[in-house]
């Protein structure tokens, strides 16, 4: 809806492409695993946004997708299941049916009452994994093997992160299709005047749902592909609200409703954790102080302010 | 299961669910006046825990700390509602969620830069370390008097919130920010007292409770989303809603982790235990989306 | 004698302790100009707000078309045919002024859980929205951001939303409210083509539009009807007078 700069965009996506096709080709495993901690995070903050930024509501739970689609991967595995193509849809499964439920009552208010509803939500289930048997309760459990995909091993780091890459674009541009298409116009709509949609016709509720159950899958597949990167799933590494709040901050970071802006903020935040924890042990505390400073100063995400700086 | 064994369990809900209580006002007042939502509430109960900490470490009088710990936390609410908190009063939702969580995560770390990270124990005061025997059983004297503590400051709460004429003006600014300037008050120091009214409410909660548990870092999360819980299910706004929520969860969950188990074996039982308080808040909101004496808002 | 299109028997509602509809009966013919008119406070914006679901009567009984419509949630009384603007104009302030109506196609054709194709490209949702503006006169703005438009611009992009919806029943709260001298004018003329489309309940204060438009005016003052019949009747009836167009004042 915004005016596009078309020859800025076909030089970013020829960029992004070269860039992943040089980590394929070049990077190290250090270098490949952070790569798709970004690729997985950021599918995360996409989730995220379609409920932030289209549905304009702010769901604290998004831990408790993620760590689903984690813990049946990892569950399963632990029982000897590893053909991708039967675990995963059944992970996210799960996590899909869970954001239906969840967002099925927590859609019923809005504003606050709805950001403490998912956070409460997502509470239960890190209680909950935390006390399942076999799980290794607080301390997790490691996976004995990655998934297969239709019999292909995963295990080349190089393998593994081009498939996050690849989900992670495959995704976004569904999503961005989907913003555009009457799904995406009419959510937003519901979003800018509710009442407004509401008298043109419009299923505010079920639009809401649909959305968030949607995003809860997209936030459980982000969750299987994170089983399979760290092999070692714990309710504090995959179930805790500490990663639905920096889920947000990660959005915010880049631009709130653009999707891609979601993956920007990802990175961003991802790499800052990391230049910082070299440093100091601390780093939870510097992060706090950019979010806090974040907000007081910057009233837009990095991406708004950058276009501001281009645009003349 | 003796009547006894009931009794001391109850005893022990009451006591839990006051110190919700303390905490899930403090919620539905920030957000009944200044339309505020505070993930660092939690943080104020951490905080005042080892302020206390340190102060009876320093004095070893149990008084002096209390008083001491408060007014340090007090001091710090005050300089952070300023500077952090007033800006965000009439942004939205998102941005109070994420400073107050920059705020967690700040809070946190320095506490362990502080102290360290081991937890740190916090002695029962010496005249409240005996046992009072209420019939056959000898309950804690500490948790006794906690308790009448919570009750007493729940009652002052309550007359101010509903008798006095600040009170009056702190409902009003909830509805009408901009009528209640109008008539002369000023908003912003109305805003900051109420804010630390409810660092002080959740400081007193932590000191309390000190003793109980281990005094460690991110000890406050979980205070949080109890206090949330409470506030789903008694509804924002309301005090009586508070109230009412923070029993309920208290004796579900003390309940729940007594009986569950019995009941349903060790695994399930304590998987459900652990849940229980959320199945709780789910079924309420089946019932009632915005809590038993919640409006939508 | 056919039948109303909209009936309203015995309407009540009670605002925080206050009866802001008193018993209030109505009748909306087919394609009929309905003007309500009456005193700041007299809750002519309460009324349209359970006509059109916004708000649920306390008591009382709203059928439209022969559905008992009372209770019935707003989006479901949209696609019934109900239409509807407010005394501020509502928008979807992040969209062109084109997509406004476009969405409401969308909801009036039930088509909002649409993944794939493009809103704007939907070769009839294009070709309607693009009409809905010119019906209102604004085809000049239509790829402009709406929440960059003037007050007047948006009522109109409001009403094109509105009309998208092919409403047998327009709800338009003071349509002519903030609006400068040329563009009342433009605003007269259009409520003018309307008419005759479908049936109109208009609540508004420019008398002169309110008696060269409308077919019907009803009165209210303090919750009551007070006064319903045809324009002159209720201009020279001295009970109005004295009520709300003041004894003394020459209409």
């Amino acid at each position: 809806m915004s005016p596009s700069f078309l020859p800025l965009r076909i030089v970013i996506v020829c960029c992004v492409a070269l860039a992943i096709a040089a980590l394929a080709a070049f990077g190290d495993q250090t270098v490949l695993r952070f790569a798709s901690r970004v690729a997985i995070m950021g599918l995360a903050a996409v989730a995220v946004d379609v409920v932030l930024g289209y549905a304009g509501l702010v769901s604290l739970g998004h831990a408790a997708f993620f760590g689903l689609g984690a813990y049946v991967t990892g569950a399963l595995a632990l029982l000897g299941y590893h053909e991708g193509l039967v675990v995963w849809p059944v992970a996210i499964g799960t996590a899909t049916l869970a954001a239906l439920i969840i967002g099925a009552l927590a859609l019923r208010t809005t504003g606050v009452y709805f950001i403490m509803i998912t956070l409460a939500f997502a509470q239960m289930f890190y209680y909950g994994a935390n006390a399942v048997p076999g799980l290794g309760g607080a301390d997790g459990f490691r996976l004995p093997a990655r998934s297969t995909l239709a019999g292909f091993s995963l295990d080349n780091p190089r393998t593994f992160f081009l498939l996050c890459a690849f989900v992670l674009i495959a995704v976004l541009l569904f999503a961005r299709r989907a913003s555009f298409a009457s799904f995406g116009y009419s959510l937003q709509a519901a979003r800018d005047d509710a009442v407004r949609s509401a008298a043109s016709g419009i299923r505010n509720y079920w639009l809401r749902l649909a959305a968030f159950t949607i995003s809860g899958a997209i936030a459980g597949l982000a969750g299987v592909l994170s089983a399979n990167l760290t092999l070692y799933i714990a309710p504090s590494s995959v179930l805790s609200w500490h990663l639905s709040a920096e889920l947000l901050v990660m959005v915010i970071l880049g631009m709130a409703g653009t999707l891609y802006g979601a993956i920007v903020g990802a990175a961003i935040f991802l790499a800052l954790v990391e230049i910082i924890s070299h440093y100091t042990d601390f780093w939870a505390m510097y992060v706090g102080i950019a979010v806090i400073a974040r907000v007081l100063l910057l009233r837009d995400g990095l991406l708004v302010t950058l276009r501001k700086l281009v645009t003349p | 299961m003796s009547i006894a064994f009931l009794a001391e369990q109850s005893f022990n809900a009451l006591q839990l669910g006051l110190m919700l209580f303390l905490m899930a006002v403090g919620v539905t007042l920030a957000f009944g006046t200044m339309r505020l939502i505070n993930l660092a509430h939690g943080s104020f109960f951490m905080l005042a825990a080892y302020f206390y900490a340190w102060v009876i470490a320093q004095t070893d009088s149990g008084i002096i700390s209390f008083i001491g710990a408060l007014a340090g936390l007090a001091v710090l609410a005050v300089l952070i509602e300023r500077i952090i908190i007033r800006p965000l009063y009439l942004r939205d939702h998102l941005e109070q969620v994420l400073a107050t969580f920059g705020l967690i995560l700040v809070f946190n770390d320095l506490v362990m830069m502080v102290w360290g990270r081991d937890p740190v124990y916090v002695p029962l005061p010496d005249i409240l370390s005996g046992h009072v025997m209420l019939g056959d059983i000898a309950y804690p004297a500490y948790r006794l008097v906690i308790t009448a503590v919570a009750i007493i400051i729940g009652i002052a709460i309550w007359y101010l919130i509903t008798r006095t004429r600040t009170g009056g003006l702190i409902r009003a600014s909830a509805d009408n920010r901009a009528v209640v300037q109008a008539l002369g008050a000023n908003v912003d120091r109305l805003g900051g007292a109420v804010f630390a009214l409810v660092a002080v409410l959740a400081g007193i909660a932590g000191i309390m409770t000190a003793p109980l548990i281990a005094v460690t870092s991110g000890m406050g999360d979980s205070v949080l989303i109890q206090s949330l819980v409470v506030v789903i299910i008694g509804g924002l706004g309301s005090i009586s809603g508070a109230l009412v929520g923070a029993l309920l969860v208290a004796f579900v969950d003390v309940f729940g982790r007594t009986y569950l188990p019995f009941l349903l074996g060790n695994t399930t039982g304590f998987a459900l235990a652990n849940m229980a308080i959320y199945l709780l808040m789910a079924a309420t909101l089946v019932w009632r989306p915005f809590g038993i004496f919640g409006k939508p808002r | 004698m056919t039948a109303p299109l909209l009936t309203i028997r015995g309407v009540c509602k009670r605002l925080g302790g206050l009866l802001v509809s008193d018993d209030i009966s109505i009748d909306v013919m087919s394609g009929e100009m309905h003007a309500v008119i009456g005193p700041n406070g007299a809750g002519k914006t309460t009324l349209l707000n359970q006509i059109g679901g916004q708000l649920i009567p306390n008591a009382g009984v709203i059928t439209f078309d022969g559905t008992d419509i009372t209770a019935l949630p707003v989006q479901d009384r949209a696609r019934l045919g109900i239409g509807r603007t407010f005394q501020v104009p509502k928008i979807f302030a992040s969209f062109a002024a084109l997509d406004n109506p476009a969405i409401g196609i969308l909801g009036r054709k039930g088509h909002t859980f649409g993944l794939w194709r493009t809103v704007r490209k939907l070769p009839d949702c294009e070709a309607e929205a693009n009409a809905a503006l010119a019906a209102v006169g604004i085809s000049d703005k239509a790829l402009a951001q709406t929440d960059l438009l003037s007050h007047g611009d948006r009522r109109l992009v409001e009403i094109a939303t509105a009309l998208a919806g092919k409403p047998r029943l327009l709800l338009l709260d003071e349509p002519m409210a903030g609006l400068g001298r040329d563009e009342s004018l433009r605003m007269s003329a259009l409520l003018k083509t309307l008419k005759g489309e479908a049936a109109i309940v208009m609540v508004e204060h420019d008398m002169d539009a309110v008696f060269s438009l409308a077919d019907t005016v009803t009165v209210l003052a303090h919750g009551k009807v007070i006064a319903s019949g045809r324009p002159e009747d209720i201009r020279n009836s001295p009970q109005v007078r004295t009520s709300y167009l003041g004894a003394d004042d020459d209409v």
